[in-house]
């Protein structure tokens, strides 16, 4: 069974048509990537998955569960897990404790036990410490534990906000645009830490990427949006020389060699 | 320069990251505990004025400090802990714990029900939607005079607690000290908030609702929480207030209060518990200097030297400097004099710089 079902999805703003009967199936364990021009409805369809945009029509399933029933918190108890194109982290606290906020679904005690931090309390902020430690060490983020996100550079934002959608203990993790506005170096670490959060983590990565480098060194399978709608899914290679994914890059067929 | 080592996660949980900083604290309450041997019963007032106003500050604070979310009604909730307290005794014949223990739970529970529509307020609409609310108590106040005697007040009923007489002239002492119990127990329960899930998901839907949602921190629900909190807490500060004033009507809690309230935790630093103690401090301090200088002026030029609206004058001046100059406010400025003082001598200028352009443009969202 396919771990997240897209089927038949539209989405739409008023009069743009952001997603039009969008259709793909991503495997457990695949590393699936998306591609397409400015606009062409990519993040939409994360936010689409997030429960952040209803659709107009379509189904959506994940592990056999209809995503389009829960509420927009209660995607990330399934094990789903996300960035976002524009950092959203919480600035003013730090590396820490932004990464702590995304073992949210795994906490245990009762309100009324954390006004009192009763002993269970204690023993599960300990386990959230260490399950998180694990992350840091996994990015090469200890000397920045501390460090407030207001003060870090771009780079490294990025790394946390993966660190912390990492702490959820994803099943699915989706990254938008995870390589722009990174340095070469950057980008690179960035290609063995993707195979690794598949190999290493066992999550299923589905990216929205524009540098086709990194994606055609890392992902099993690509997916080509334009204009809203899937124009080419297949091997990095096939949909690289795919006609039309040509034409929507390029303009004009004339412009094709 | 000091540098910590730290060799167990229990560190950064447990409620004193050091033991010199354990110290301090302890020493400080040491101090406040011994208060009412080393002031005179009208300092001591003052002092009770200023432990009050902190309790209702640490409300206030968790709600748009942590959870983001202004609120200008605060003088409400005091005024619904003030009234059930003093009816519960009154009527009920509860005794002050019981009592005590209710209002914070009453105001607790109005703090969500008001929380419910202003869900999906943001910002200066929030503010607004309460200030409303503040605006409303003093008329709700007078129309519900059976029970909360209307344009004539309350008495705050006698407290006994274990055989003793708790009063704010009869016995200054004991109410200075129950004062502090509530304000040690509110302090704890804070902190300990602070280093939960908790306390987090409250900073979580301050700097970002959008990545909380997608943590899964379900957003509404989370700010049902903080009001709820929040109220309980003003509601106790309500309840220590009417027996500070002994007598009080409608127009006690007015929109003032709400404002004084919310300028006392900016000052006193956003997003600290500390800030909300050097808030109070500000607040009980201003007077009595208005006063000292104002008899300074007297003695020196002769004649009497009365400036109406100088103490909100004062007041407000000083919000408009620390907002300017420093957002993080006292607490914010102690810290950085703390981290030169630690680094030293490698503090530099510019360490400081990006942070504050940063709360220059906060948003107050
Ligand atoms: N909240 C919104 N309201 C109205 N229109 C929107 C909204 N979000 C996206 N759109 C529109 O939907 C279309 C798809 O936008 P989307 O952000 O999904 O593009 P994208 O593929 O992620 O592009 P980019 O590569 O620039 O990030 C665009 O035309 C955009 O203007
Ligand atoms: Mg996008």
């Amino acid at each position: 069974m396919s771990l997240l079902e897209v089927d038949g999805v539209t989405v739409r703003f008023g009069g743009v048509t952001a997603l039009e009967r969008v259709s793909f199936a991503v495997e457990p364990g695949e590393i699936f990537a998306i591609v397409g021009p400015n606009g062409a409805g990519k993040s939409t369809l994360f936010n689409v998955i997030s429960r952040i945009h209803e659709p107009e029509e379509g189904d959506l399933r994940f592990a056999g569960e209809n995503l389009l029933r829960l509420a927009p918190s209660e995607v990330a108890g399934l094990g789903i897990a996300r960035t976002f194109q524009n950092i959203e982290l919480f600035e003013h606290s730090s590396v820490l404790q932004n990464l702590l906020v995304g073992r949210h679904r795994h906490r245990r005690a009762s309100i009324p036990a954390q006004v009192f931090f009763a002993p269970a309390v204690r023993r599960e902020e300990v386990a959230h410490r260490a399950a998180v430690e694990q992350v840091i060490d996994f990015l090469d983020l200890q000397p920045y534990r501390d460090r407030t996100i207001a003060g870090l550079p771009y780079g490294l934002r990025k790394v946390v906000e993966v660190g912390r959608a990492l702490a959820i203990e994803p099943r699915m993790l989706l990254l938008d645009e995870p390589a722009s506005g990174l340095s070469a170096e950057e980008s690179g670490d960035l290609q063995f830490r993707i195979k690794d959060i598949r190999d290493r983590m066992g999550a299923t990565v589905l990216m929205v990427e524009h540098d086709m480098r990194l994606v055609s060194a890392v992902s099993d399978r690509v997916l080509a949006l334009a204009d809203g709608r899937v124009i080419a899914i297949g091997t990095p290679a096939a949909v690289q020389s795919h006609p039309k994914v040509i034409e929507a890059y390029l303009g004009t067929e004339a412009a094709v060699p | 320069m000091r540098t910590a080592l730290k060799t167990s996660y229990v560190q950064d949980i447990r409620l004193f990251p050091d033991v010199r900083r354990a110290l301090r604290y302890a020493v400080l309450l040491a101090l406040a505990a011994a208060l009412p041997l080393l002031l005179d019963d009208f300092l001591l007032g003052e002092a009770t004025n200023v432990l009050i106003w902190a309790i209702a500050g640490m409300g206030l604070m968790l709600l748009t400090g942590h959870a983001g979310q202004a609120s200008l009604g605060h003088a409400a909730f005091l005024a619904v802990g003030c009234y059930a307290n003093a009816i519960l005794m009154e009527r009920a014949g509860l005794p002050f714990a019981a009592s005590f223990l209710a209002a914070g739970v009453i105001t607790g529970l109005v703090g969500v029900l008001v929380a419910v529509p202003a869900l999906r307020l943001h910002g200066i609409y929030l503010a607004i939607a309460t200030l409303a609310l503040s605006i409303l108590t003093e008329d709700i106040i007078v129309l519900a005079e059976p029970w909360t005697g209307g344009v004539i007040g309350l008495v705050a009923p006698d407290i006994t607690i274990a055989g003793a007489e708790v009063d704010r002239y009869g016995s200054p002492g004991l109410f200075y000290w129950l004062c502090l119990a509530v304000a040690l127990i509110v302090t704890l329960g804070y902190r300990n908030v602070l280093r939960t899930p908790l306390g987090r998901a409250f900073v979580a839907i301050r700097d970002s609702e959008i990545s909380a949602q997608a943590m899964g921190i379900n957003v509404a629900m989370t700010k049902a929480l903080a009001f709820g909190l929040s109220c309980m807490v003003t509601g106790w500060a309500g309840a220590l207030m009417g027996h500070f004033f002994y007598t009080f009507n409608h127009e006690v809690f007015t929109v003032i209060i709400s404002i004084q309230l919310l300028v006392m935790i900016v000052i006193g630093g956003l997003g600290s518990i500390q800030g909300a103690y050097w808030g109070a401090l500000v607040v009980g301090v201003i007077p009595q200097a208005i006063n000292i200088a104002r008899d300074g002026a007297q003695a020196a030029f002769g004649g009497s030297v009365l400036i109406p609206g100088i103490e909100t004058g004062i007041f407000m001046t000083l919000l408009i400097v620390f907002i300017l100059f420093e957002p993080r406010g006292i607490h914010g400025r102690i810290e950085k004099w703390r981290i030169y003082v630690e680094l030293f001598p490698l503090c530099r200028r510019d360490m400081f710089r990006r942070q504050k352009s940063f709360l220059k443009t906060e948003r107050m969202r």
